[in-house]
């Protein structure tokens, strides 16, 4: 096996990992707040990048620039789906959850296949042509610039819920919601801005990438499922969580790709989250369920 | 040979110990009340007797079985039932049909299984609700019928934790009142309960527990007595009606 | 007799002339609708009554139809004998999901998960494996031949189909009123509560997950002489999970006439959607009109349609 080979897979899964790692955050941010699974999260993303995309082609607008309009969109429809749809099954038994999730995910999809057509579409940033050599390593500057902004939006988050007021009413809904509105916080604000922010999030993370690789609406259904496997990895609810399973199962799948096969990455994925949900169901950094 | 037979029974849960070293008997027929202050240790007692829980340490003899490993259907097959302290009724089933499942534990069929039901039900006192759904029963109904699923599988040891937690006096009256047929029945009851009145009233013995360990068992009077109960958990208040 | 039984006699009879008397197209949707409602059926012995939301059934269709498809075309294997084998290799395969999920305590949305992570993982493999036919998948050539569970006639299929779904809905409403059928319905509302109760709770969630599973096998050979061709992503992939699930959900899961409801409004809706919205170039836009139902049952009628209708010919009479 041809070192080289092993290590751009590394460096290239490594940097694919910070979009990952976005998108991972959005999923767990919404879960560990509202304990909603939003099943509908890998078709927003989808919707993420066909934003971009318009923005690109009828606005001329570079995706690096454009994935700030294109998370604002997101949170709108985040908003949206939390108020009218999520808000009233949040008691509900969770496989109502699920089924409405898995509903709007319906709808998502097949409104972008309607919209966009069933199609591969990519977008061209005037960016994803250079490269840089790090030693015996290239990457292009696209992917690196993607995971730079995708560091730096998990750090806007991350200082947005430790050091605003909402991002920590939010927190003290995640760990404890009763609690939280016995000292008069507006749960329902909380939960829906915690949405909101958990989808723009991923709309971030679809415009990053929409340069990279092509999309079209059925992508949606895997980046769901890879959501799904890096949060159960990472821990359902945690941040840290999200973060580092991002880019371990994006170099996991990378490896995967280089030593199995390209189509056969998926494998490695889902091997490592049947492992993790039988033997540490809490995945890495979450608690151990009681 | 004695129905129940505890020996060194211990749990603890990462470095807290909740029970220790307990050893426990009742004989056949007996009502046995466990008491003890909060986190005491006594709905754990419950949960490893009838294998919800492993415990790390120490024996469980019924009916000369051994209970330790066994699963929780296991063991309420083999006669011990048990309640729990925050009831948890089928609700989308009736009252009926949450003893019929109960029933069902003794291979009956179907129809065996209904009349078997709707006996206990009577028996219990929830018989004009028998078709009611349980998720909409008041508090002392779902008592009694938690209370009547678990005599639905037709045990020789019932375990009560806490049935009348949440009731007022009259529902009181009428739970110690229907404890007390089902053990002159013969069923062996052991009863968790905060209750003192209820618990001094029904049981022949008690068991006094407190931070997981035995401190105290005795007949109801000698435990009203005893100075270390008192002290742990009755207070100076508390009179034995013998003792007034 | 009651005239529930009379009018369920009626449509049956209704149901077994309908060929001779509509045309070919109505055939094949009756057809479909038949043939979902049986895979719904299966679906709802474990999906539905036990509560344990399977998102990966597509699995076991495809395991069957494979199966059955490569017997045949490698050995010769006649389907009718090759069926019953796809439906234990797909049993199989739910013994395995279902011990991992209920012996590890999996439940709700992990384990929904782990049955699509597996789902996933047969398609994966299925695309990839060149010895079973790979990307392109398995095509049937077509003979006709009976012994081959090929038919000539479009009503033969109707007519096979038509008896899946009565005997799968015979076979439901036995376990209903059976003790297997009890349990499986406490289960779903309360599993430690029936632990205390005696109630064998891996054992019986087991049972319903093997016989499930193995339904939905032998469907899988229906799918794959009735089409004729069995591509990896079409036949284990979540759009089939999701049309296995969405029929006992939103007629009902947990009833007897819940799948098959469900069948009768959603495969017609399709079909009209489909149709509607393709003459705009609109393709897949009858998945929208799931999603919107999915999402307007769970909001509105949470049991689906069949408990809300029985409350309402209640009502009025």
């Amino acid at each position: 096996m041809d070192p080289t080979l092993v290590g751009q897979g590394l460096l290239s899964g490594f940097l694919f990992g910070g979009v990952y790692s976005l998108m991972a955050v959005g999923l767990t941010l919404i879960f560990g707040v509202m304990r909603v699974v939003n099943f509908a999260h890998g078709d927003m993303m989808v919707w993420g990048m066909y934003l971009a995309w318009l923005l690109s082609v009828r606005a001329g607008v570079d995706p690096y620039v454009g994935f700030v309009v294109c998370a604002g969109a997101l949170f709108v429809l985040g908003l949206i789906i939390q108020r009218g749809l999520v808000e009233r099954i949040v008691d509900a038994p969770h496989e109502m959850q699920i089924l409405l999730m898995l509903g709007v995910a319906l709808v998502l999809e097949n409104a972008a296949l309607v919209a966009f057509g069933p199609d591969p579409a990519r977008v061209r940033s005037p960016l994803s042509q250079g490269t840089l050599w790090i030693g015996p390593l290239f990457v292009d500057v696209a992917r690196l610039l993607t995971f730079g902004l995708a560091m730096i939006l998990t750090a806007a988050l991350w200082l947005f819920l430790t050091r605003t007021d909402l991002g920590r009413s939010m927190r003290a809904a995640a760990d404890n919601p009763y609690g939280a509105r016995v000292i008069g916080t507006d749960v329902r604000r909380v939960y829906a801005a915690a949405f909101g922010v958990g989808a723009a999030c991923v709309g971030a993370a679809g415009a990053l990438v929409s340069a990279l690789l092509p999309f079209q609406p059925a992508s949606g259904l895997g980046l769901s499922v890879t959501s799904f496997n890096i949060v159960i990895i990472g821990g359902m609810g945690s941040l840290p969580g999200a973060f580092v399973g991002g880019i371990l199962v994006s170099v996991a799948e990378s490896m995967g790709a280089v030593f199995l096969s390209p189509s056969m990455k998926e494998l490695v994925s889902f091997g490592l989250l049947i492992a993790i949900l039988l033997f540490r169901p809490a995945g890495l950094f979450g608690r151990a369920a009681a | 040979m004695s129905l129940l037979e505890v020996a060194g029974l211990q749990k603890r849960f990462g470095g807290l110990l909740a029970v220790g070293g307990l050893d426990l008997s009742m004989a056949e027929g007996e009502m046995l009340g466990l008491i003890g202050p909060n986190g005491a240790g006594k709905t754990t007692v419950f949960n490893l007797l009838s294998g919800f829980l492993l415990p790390d340490d120490g024996d469980i003899r019924f009916a000369g079985r051994r209970l330790v490993g066994l699963k929780p259907h296991e063991i309420c097959r083999l006669g011990l039932a048990r309640t729990f302290q925050i009831v948890r009724p089928f609700p989308q089933l009736s009252v009926r049909d949450n003893v019929k499942i109960a029933a069902l534990a003794r291979p009956p069929a179907m129809p065996d299984a209904l009349e078997a039901a709707r006996g206990v039900v009577e028996r219990v006192g929830l018989g004009p609700r028998a078709l009611e759904l349980a998720g909409g029963l008041t508090l002392a109904d779902r008592k009694r019928l938690e209370l009547a699923r678990a005599l639905g599988t037709e045990p020789s040891l019932l375990l009560l934790d806490e049935v009348m937690a949440g009731l007022n006096a009259t529902e009181i009256d009428a739970m110690v009142r229907l404890v007390g047929a089902i053990n002159a029945g013969g069923i062996s009851v052991l009863l968790i309960e905060h209750n003192m009145r209820a618990v001094m009233s029904l049981s022949h013995r008690i068991v006094v527990l407190s931070f997981g360990e035995k401190i105290a068992s005795g007949t109801p009077r000698e435990i009203a007595a005893d100075r270390r109960v008192i002290e742990a958990y009755l207070g100076e208040e508390y009179v034995h009606p013998a003792q007034a | 007799m009651s005239l529930v039984k009379l009018l369920l006699l009626f449509a049956i009879a209704a149901l077994a002339v309908l060929p001779w008397i509509v045309g070919s197209y109505l055939v094949t949707v009756m057809i479909f609708i038949f043939f979902y409602a049986y895979l719904g059926q299966a679906w709802n012995i474990v999906g539905g009554y036990a509560g344990q939301l399977s998102a990966g059934h597509a699995a076991f269709v495809g395991i069957g139809g494979y199966a059955s498809a490569l017997l045949s075309m490698r050995l010769g294997l006649t389907p009718w004998v090759g069926m019953w084998i796809g439906g234990v290799l797909a049993a199989a395969l739910g013994a395995v999901i279902g011990y991992l999920g209920f012996r590890f305590g999996l439940r709700g949305f992990y384990f929904v998960l782990l049955t699509v992570a597996f789902a996933e993982i047969c398609r994966v493999v299925a695309l990839n494996v060149d010895a079973v036919g790979g990307a392109l998948g398995l095509y049937i050539t077509f003979t006709g031949n009976p012994r081959q569970f090929q038919f000539q006639d479009n009503r033969v299929y109707y007519y096979v189909a038509l008896v899946l779904m009565l005997a799968a809905t015979l076979l439901v409403r036995a376990i209903e009123q059976r003790r297997f059928g009890a349990y499986l319905t406490a289960i779903r509302q309360d599993e430690s509560a029936c632990e205390a109760l005696g109630v064998d709770t891996l054992r019986v969630k087991m049972v319903a997950m093997i016989l499930s599973s193995f339904l939905t096998g032998v469907g899988g050979t229906f799918y794959a002489f009735y089409l004729f061709s069995l591509q990896p992503n079409a036949v284990f992939g979540i759009p089939l999970s999701v049309e296995i699930v969405i029929r006992p959900i939103v007629g009902g899961a947990g009833t007897v006439m819940g799948p098959v409801l469900g069948s009768f409004i959603l495969s017609p809706l399709a079909e009209i959607a489909r149709t509607y919205f393709a003459q705009g170039g609109w393709t897949g836009a009858h998945l929208i009109v799931y999603g919107l139902l999915l999402i307007a049952v769970v909001l509105f009628l949470p049991q689906g349609a069949y408990p809300a209708l029985r409350r309402l010919v209640r009502r009025s009479a």
